[in-house]
């Protein structure tokens, strides 16, 4: 398969990858992969085809191997998204401390559904599963900073701070 | 009686100067310098300490399983992948008090003979393994991992291994797999962790707060913390307190308090928020039965019901619950319990790895059937049909995802059956907003 990679990580990010690479056995390093497809996400927003062939190549795996787990985990973006994205949990305990009404109104405010991205590119929505904050709902996550207890004036002033 | 969380308000007691200040470390001290791994392991044993992360299963008893053949690594893992919705535990006491865990970790680890341990975080929580990283380096700095730790010849390299966002990867084997760099599908057992593990060598795997107990009770021993408790529900448990009650948060208590003081003590949850009434409670994790508060207030037989493993799960499911990973969600009568259980539906639909068709096929069915009840488009077959999916999940599945699904479907049709019917037989007043069905004879509990 020929794969024509140019994308490479800054070389500081080389360095924990290599060092990452060592925390398992002698022929493990695939282990890396989740610890490694954070710092590509990190580094270029989402996991494009590219940058999971550029981490497969790092890894000296076949692309597929990457693919199929990035897939699974729910944190890999694997469409563009915006440059900040609210992760809001939608389970039971946010939901009773109104997380309905709060998340409506985010979307409301910002003009989108979720899954969509706002026209300027800035604010993507994605809706989880519990985010293990239940006592503190409503939250959401961007990146990784939690926002809790929110009320539809905390998501005004999140979303002005964001937006300057 | 505070055992993981005496010191956790103290300012700095992430650091470990604070945190060896506070009488940090000397487990590890003691174990490594003055005892044997099996010295360690019969203390734990003694204790009666069970599995925190839900399961309830004796740790002294899993590590005893361990096998070592010769010359064959053998692996602690810490499952720090809490997902269980109402569950937020395991968050709090790393965020708050990383040491804590980590001279955990030394303990356990060498009580099995690993020299390399891992603490699988789920990667929602990146900040936490920020801070688990700076304190593992400062137990480096110190000494207390690495090479020859504190002189005794014994080794430990402890890493962090971040998961991806995937409840499944709290699922011990699923979790192994996760490590492994592959996708979460848990591995049909046997053969158990114990004997093929992580990269096919004998593994425990244990919750953050089952290993975060092991330091206590080598400083005083497992007769002292079985002295806490009552019966076989030895010690103390961390439970996250959540939903309409006046003070969410994570508390710890000594097991066999009861659910009453538990929810109305100002030592506790608080009470109810005002002007407001109990009307139900999930008591450990959403996959537990829900139970309406009469029933999780007292047991069939009108004894108190008390916050131990035995006693929440009295009556078995017919009026009983489970207390679970302690994720203690409060429901107060503003509660729709038709829109509550869709969320856990939805959750379980979601997170099922599809393995399995009983559980991939039947999550997405119940999901599907409580939305259009949810939504007012429910038919009157709807309820049966939704019991008989979840009893085809149930037990026909490699792991307990699929229990864990059935179980608060099946639970919230059996206690609040009439709830369900009403969205059926009243979808015009059922889809307006913040609609709730009031039970005519509703005798909330105060």
């Amino acid at each position: 398969m020929e794969v024509k990679n140019t994308m490479s990580f800054p070389a500081e990010t080389l360095e924990l990858v290599q060092k990452i690479m060592k925390r398992y056995p002698e022929g493990k390093h695939k282990s890396a992969i989740l610890p490694i497809l954070h710092l590509a996400q990190a580094e270029w927003n989402w996991c494009s085809p590219e940058v999971m062939d550029y981490v497969a190549s790092l890894l000296s795996i076949a692309p597929v191997e990457v693919y199929e787990v990035a897939s699974f985990y729910t944190m890999f973006h694997l469409e563009p998204v915006g440059k900040h994205v609210i992760e809001y949990c939608r389970t039971g305990p946010c939901c009773l401390m109104g997380g309905v009404e709060v998340y409506d109104y985010l979307k409301k405010r910002l003009g989108i559904q979720t899954g969509e991205t706002t026209t300027d590119g800035k604010f993507t929505i994605k809706e989880v599963e519990c985010l293990a904050a239940c006592g503190w709902g409503p939250v959401f996550q961007i990146k990784e900073k939690f926002y809790m207890q929110l009320t539809a004036e905390k998501v005004d002033q999140i979303i002005d701070e964001l937006s300057k | 009686m505070k055992i993981l969380t005496e010191h956790i308000d103290v300012p700095g007691i992430e650091t470990i100067d604070v945190f060896c200040k506070h009488g940090g470390y000397q487990a590890v001290e003691k174990a490594i310098k003055k005892m044997t791994p099996d010295e360690v392991t019969e203390e734990v044993k003694k204790s009666g300490l069970r599995g925190r992360g839900g399961a309830g299963f004796p740790v002294g008893m899993k590590w005893s399983f361990l096998a070592k053949p010769e010359g064959v690594p053998r692996y602690l893992v810490c499952n720090a992948d809490e997902s269980e919705p109402g569950t937020f535990k395991d968050h709090y006491l790393m965020w708050k008090s990383p040491h804590t865990l980590i001279e955990g970790m030394i303990v356990s680890s060498f009580a099995l003979g690993a020299n390399t341990s891992y603490i699988y975080v789920r990667g929602e929580l990146m900040y936490v393994i920020h801070i688990l990283e700076k304190a593992i380096q400062e137990a480096y700095d110190k000494g207390y991992l690495g090479k020859n730790i504190l002189g005794s010849g014994y080794d430990l390299d402890l890493y962090i291994q971040p998961g991806g966002g995937a409840y499944i990867c709290g699922e011990e084997t699923a979790l192994l797999e996760s490590l492994e760099g592959k996708r979460g599908n848990p591995r049909i057992k046997p053969p158990f962790p114990a004997v093929k593990g992580v990269w096919q060598c004998p593994t425990v795997v244990n919750n953050v707060e089952s290993i975060a107990a092991t330091s206590w009770i080598i400083n005083h021993g497992g007769d002292a913390y079985a002295a806490i408790g009552v019966g076989r529900s030895t010690g103390t448990k961390l439970i996250s307190a959540s939903g309409h009650i006046r003070k969410p948060g994570v508390y710890e208590i000594p097991l066999g308090i009861t659910v009453e003081d538990f929810i109305y003590s100002d030592e506790w949850c608080g009470g109810i928020r005002e002007g407001h009434k109990l009307k139900a409670v999930v008591a450990g994790g959403s996959s537990v039965p829900i139970l309406s508060a009469e029933m999780i207030l007292n047991t069939v037989d009108g004894e108190k019901r008390l916050m131990t493993y035995e006693s929440l799960s009295d009556g078995g499911f017919a009026t009983g619950t489970m207390l679970g990973s302690g994720g203690f969600i409060v429901m107060d009568e503003t509660t729709c319990i038709v829109h509550n259980t869709l969320t856990f539906a939805r959750f379980y639909h979601h997170e099922s790895c599809g393995q399995c068709s009983p559980c991939r096929e039947g999550t997405g069915w119940m999901d599907k059937v409580i939305y259009r009840i949810e939504h007012g488009k429910g038919r009157k077959e709807d309820i049966d049909l939704l019991v008989d999916v979840a009893k085809k999940i149930e037990g026909n599945t490699i792991c307990p995802l699929g229990d864990a699904a059935a179980w608060p479907v099946a639970a919230a049709i059996k206690h609040f059956r009439d709830e369900f019917e009403w969205h059926i037989e009243h979808p015009e007043l059922a889809i307006q907003p913040g609609a709730v069905y009031m039970r005519p004879d509703a005798s909330w509990a105060q």
